[in-house]
């Protein structure tokens, strides 16, 4: 450890001004990225040159690689609007009218990024492994999936076949239960209660739910079977078990109070959500005569109330995931979301009658926008061409709202809350950070984020499968977050957009460029070592970059403070961390109250 | 179907669902006891397990012509199994966590992720090469055989297991008995050894440990090592089982596995067992849950099918963590401030 006076911090050196060089970078790769991908000079001599897949991937890399150097570069304003705007608005759009793929990888890349930055709220700054995010992105896909295909269709006429109920009375029950639900709720969260109230509340609830349910099935002969007595016992017998278990600590002389509180919010939220269910059966059922009309899905301008409904759905499914298992902490966390993603999952390869099972639905519509497609068409887009270009837009102007929401919200108190949370959850108690509740936002945020992503991606493909919402969905994106760097946005964006183009473009061009290549075995084709190729990647940046591509600020200080603190062994990763050794010569912390004062006094000399 | 016919029906299901559960216990060993030891979730050890599957298809392959006793082919293929993933896991320790050590947890979880990603596409190219891609075990006769067929005899245990109707083969039983021999060994090692009590020591706290002369990396070695050729026995079991596998086939008894021991409380040696009997039970009720439902005359139990065991797992799963969030056997430790 090299002891430097702590009072007197070295000033990083100021960075070279490279408005230039930026300009000149951005320029060259622009002009052969058009280059290489306009028809014309494709079709002369020195195109079979241009079309190798190699070439290709790296001129398609480079220049993604502008809007990096427009942020890390310090370079004057103007540049780097210029650079970052032109290649995102002008030249990229202008490239993918040749070729389409092109903004196709630009959508999934922006798709990635907005998962990666969803799940960056969960696991960097809430510091709740979630191994199951995909499940949100698979709710959004799936909400509008349903809706925006002929799957609607099968759906009213099975509700036209098999009735069950009137629509009146289904949404007279479902709207009265979904409210009943939310105040119960809302109150939960307000009052206090002793012991002895909240057994009265929580027990009463549990029957008032029991009859609610006896009575339902008593109007209601439904006819998907849903409430059948199996259901039924399936749902209350943990309930009573649960309670049983509570009487017992109870009598052992536990406190119990929360827990029955935490219970009975729960089951009004379950009440709530029960009510959401019945009123969207209700409008199924009004609707269900009109089957015929809607063989190819709804109106395609539905999408934008969809954009919103997504987002609440991926929501509520996150609370609703989120209220049992978020006082579980670290790798239990981890399994059981593991495990949940997996149950949805399942659930959309075996709900035949609303997800297609395994065979997936297609074809999924996006919106209609006959002025965009006007422009579009103004442009020199074809007909078939118009709908990517809007999704790209609709896809740039969604990320950037999302990291809009990010930012603000890393710097709000919500924000400092999480961190606080991830880096000591019994001291942010003790601070008076309410636990739950915290998680449950941090939890409930990045599902939406995931969520309206999702239904963009089911709008992108035209068709959706339990397939396309896999653990290694999952793991992808977390790999994005963690190889950029944890908490960090552009961190997690180049962290997507690394793993996207190597997954989508890099890897495929070299496994096509090696395919008739003689002297390499058709075993060892590097098109086939996809995952070697990518499982090697993340090893190898794993270990010499720990902290990611570009780490946050205030993590990298984290981690030396505590490196400095227990006195790093021999086989420390202290010699890798090529970006922590200039922090770490800023000072040497030689008690724990110091940290922050130095961390003050930089930033105060930087001003 | 009747109860007559239903009740030895229960019991063999019951039967069936704990010989899978041995498998799926001595799986979550391997998590459980290199979680003990280093906290971390080592997703690399569903590609282990599969390289000792692979190894033993190839052990059962050579020695296929061979007119050896079958046990004894059985004895190589596990010794082989046991050498190759014991060494590829502290070869994975080595090279994948060990720099890794002093890192935020998360970084070597993805370390896992990515070793486990090369290994399965390296065992793909090793297996192509040769023009395989399924493998399938072809074990030797006497193996298939049913144990206990009337007039082989084997005394009062084939007499009774013959009353209450159950149905086993001879490979079911091998699986039972190799899968309780490593259990004890495990047992014998972890609790009565100098070398049981200096990895318990590494895993309760290593620092401390290395004051008192323990070289700790040398014991996380040892842990991976027989982490490892858990792995390897049970890939032989689990290959002896299934029948059929390839390179990717690792991921789903890995994750059932890895549920098992989260279950059963993770870092616990019992509870990894029980938690992989546990699971390995339910699996198999759920998967024959259509069967019931038409003994029942339920509709609702009849649209279960297979597909939704390894959900069934997850929604156990669920429940006893909301119930029990240290897992069935695991001991809470109290925060400290």
């Amino acid at each position: 450890m090299t002891a430097v006076n702590p009072t007197a911090p070295k000033r990083a050196l100021p960075a070279p001004d490279r408005t230039f060089l930026l300009v000149l970078f951005f320029v060259v790769t622009s002009a052969v990225l058009l280059a290489s991908h306009n028809q014309d000079v494709l079709n002369s001599s020195a195109g079979g040159f241009l079309r190798n897949p190699i070439l290709e991937a790296v001129v398609v890399s480079l220049f993604l690689a502008n809007v990096l150097f427009a942020y890390l570069w310090r370079a004057a304003p103007w540049a780097k609007a210029l650079v970052g705007l032109g290649s995102l608005l002008f030249v990229l759009p202008l490239a993918g009218r040749a070729d389409t793929s092109l903004l196709d990888l630009s959508i999934q890349i922006m798709i990635f990024a907005a998962l990666a930055l969803g799940l960056n709220i969960v696991v960097g700054l809430a510091g709740l492994l979630d191994l199951g995010y995909v499940a949100f992105f698979a709710v959004g896909a799936y909400t509008w999936g349903v809706f925006a295909s002929p799957r609607f269709a099968e759906l009213l006429k099975f509700a036209n076949e098999n009735p069950g109920a009137a629509g009146g009375p289904t949404l007279l029950l479902g709207v009265i239960t979904m409210l009943a639900g939310l105040c119960l709720y809302v109150w939960f969260q307000r009052r206090q209660f002793d012991t002895r109230a909240a057994w009265i509340i929580t027990v009463a609830l549990s029957a008032s739910l029991f009859a609610w349910f006896w009575i339902g099935r008593s109007i209601f002969t439904l006819g998907e079977q849903l409430w059948s007595p199996t259901v039924l016992w399936l749902i209350f017998v943990p309930l009573i078990i649960y309670l049983v278990s509570l009487a017992v600590k109870h009598q052992r002389g536990a406190e119990v109070r929360s827990d029955l509180i935490g219970l009975s919010r729960m089951l009004s939220a379950l009440g709530g959500v029960v009510g959401l269910i019945l009123v969207i059966r209700a409008i199924n059922l009004f609707i269900a005569s009109r089957a015929a009309g809607l063989e190819s899905g709804i109106d395609p301008n539905f999408f934008w109330l969809f954009l919103a409904l997504s987002v609440m759905a991926a929501a509520i499914v996150g609370v609703l995931i989120g209220l049992p298992v978020l006082k579980l902490k670290g790798d239990y966390l981890a399994i059981i979301t593991l495990g949940l993603g997996e149950v949805i999952r399942v659930l959309a390869n075996n709900l035949d009658l609303y997800t297609a099972g395994s065979q997936g639905i297609t074809p999924i519509k996006s919106a209609a926008v006959p002025w965009f497609n006007s422009v579009a068409g103004f442009l020199g887009f074809t007909e078939d061409q118009h709908y990517l270009l809007f999704l790209y837009v609709l896809v740039l102007v969604v990320v950037a709202l999302i990291l809009l929401v990010n930012v603000r919200l890393d710097r709000s108190r919500i924000g400092r809350a999480w961190i606080a949370i991830r880096d000591d959850e019994v001291a942010a108690q003790a601070m008076g950070v309410p636990l739950v509740q915290t998680k449950l936002i941090a939890f409930a945020t990045g599902a939406s984020f995931a969520g309206v992503m999702g239904m963009i991606f089911a709008a992108k493909q035209t068709f959706i499968s339990p397939e396309s919402f896999n653990l290694f969905q999952s793991i992808g994106v977390l790999s994005m977050v963690i190889l950029g760097g944890m908490g960090s946005f552009p961190g997690v964006i180049l962290g997507a957009t690394v793993v996207t183009l190597l997954n989508l473009r890099i890897l495929p061009g070299l496994g096509e460029a090696s395919a008739n290549v003689a002297w390499i075995p058709q075993q060892v084709n590097p098109g086939q070592l996809q995952r070697l190729v990518f499982g090697a990647i993340l090893v190898a940046i794993m270990l010499l970059r720990p902290e990611g591509l570009l780490p946050n600020k205030r993590r990298v200080l984290e981690l030396h403070h505590d490196e400095n603190q227990e006195d790093d062994s021999a086989e420390g990763n202290a010699g890798a961390l090529g970006t922590g050794q200039s922090l770490g010569e800023t000072g040497d912390v030689y008690s724990p109250g110091k940290a922050p004062a130095n961390e003050n006094d930089r930033s105060g000399g930087a001003k | 179907m009747d109860l007559a016919t239903l009740l030895p029906f229960l019991v063999n299901v019951i039967v069936g669902g704990l010989v899978l559960g041995f498998v799926y216990a001595i799986i979550a060993l391997g998590y459980t006891m290199v979680y003990g030891v280093l906290q971390l979730i080592n997703f690399a050890h569903s590609e282990v397990f599969v390289t000792g599957a692979v190894v033993g298809f190839e052990v059962f392959r050579v020695l296929a012509p061979n007119p050896m006793n079958g046990y004894l082919k059985l004895l190589i293929a596990l010794l082989a199994a046991m050498l190759i993933s014991g060494g590829l896991n502290v070869l994975i320790e080595r090279l994948a966590y060990r720099p890794l050590r002093n890192a935020p947890k998360l970084v070597p979880l993805i370390t896992a992720i990515g070793v486990s990603l090369i290994l399965q596409d390296v065992l793909r190219v090793i297996e192509g090469f040769q023009g395989r891609f399924d493998l399938t075990y072809t074990l030797p006769d006497e193996f298939g055989a049913k144990f206990c067929a009337a007039g082989t005899g084997c005394g009062g245990v084939g007499d009774f297991l013959r009353t209450i109707g159950v149905d086993l083969q001879v490979k079911d039983v091998i699986l039972i008995v190799v899968a309780l021999i490593s259990l004890t060994v495990l047992n014998y090692v972890v609790n009565r050894t100098r070398l049981g009590k200096a990895i318990r020591a590494v895993a309760q706290d290593r620092v401390t440990a290395g004051l008192m002369g323990i070289d700790s990396n040398l014991m996380i070695s040892a842990t991976f090592l027989i982490g490892g050729a858990l792995g390897g026995i049970s890939g032989v079991l689990y290959g002896m089982k299934v029948g059929t596998l390839n390179a990717y086939s690792g991921f789903e008894p890995g994750l059932v596995a890895f549920t098992a021991a989260v279950l059963g409380g993770i870092g616990s040696i019992p509870g990894a067992v029980l938690g992989g009997l546990l699971i390995g039970v339910i699996q198999k009720l759920v998967s024959v849950m259509s069967v019931l439902g038409e003994v029942v005359g339920s509709e609702n139990l009849k649209t279960i099918d297979d597909s939704y065991s390894k959900m069934g797992a997850f929604v156990v799963l669920v429940l006893i963590l909301i119930f029990k969030p240290t897992g069935l056997l695991g001991k809470s430790n109290t925060e400290k401030v």
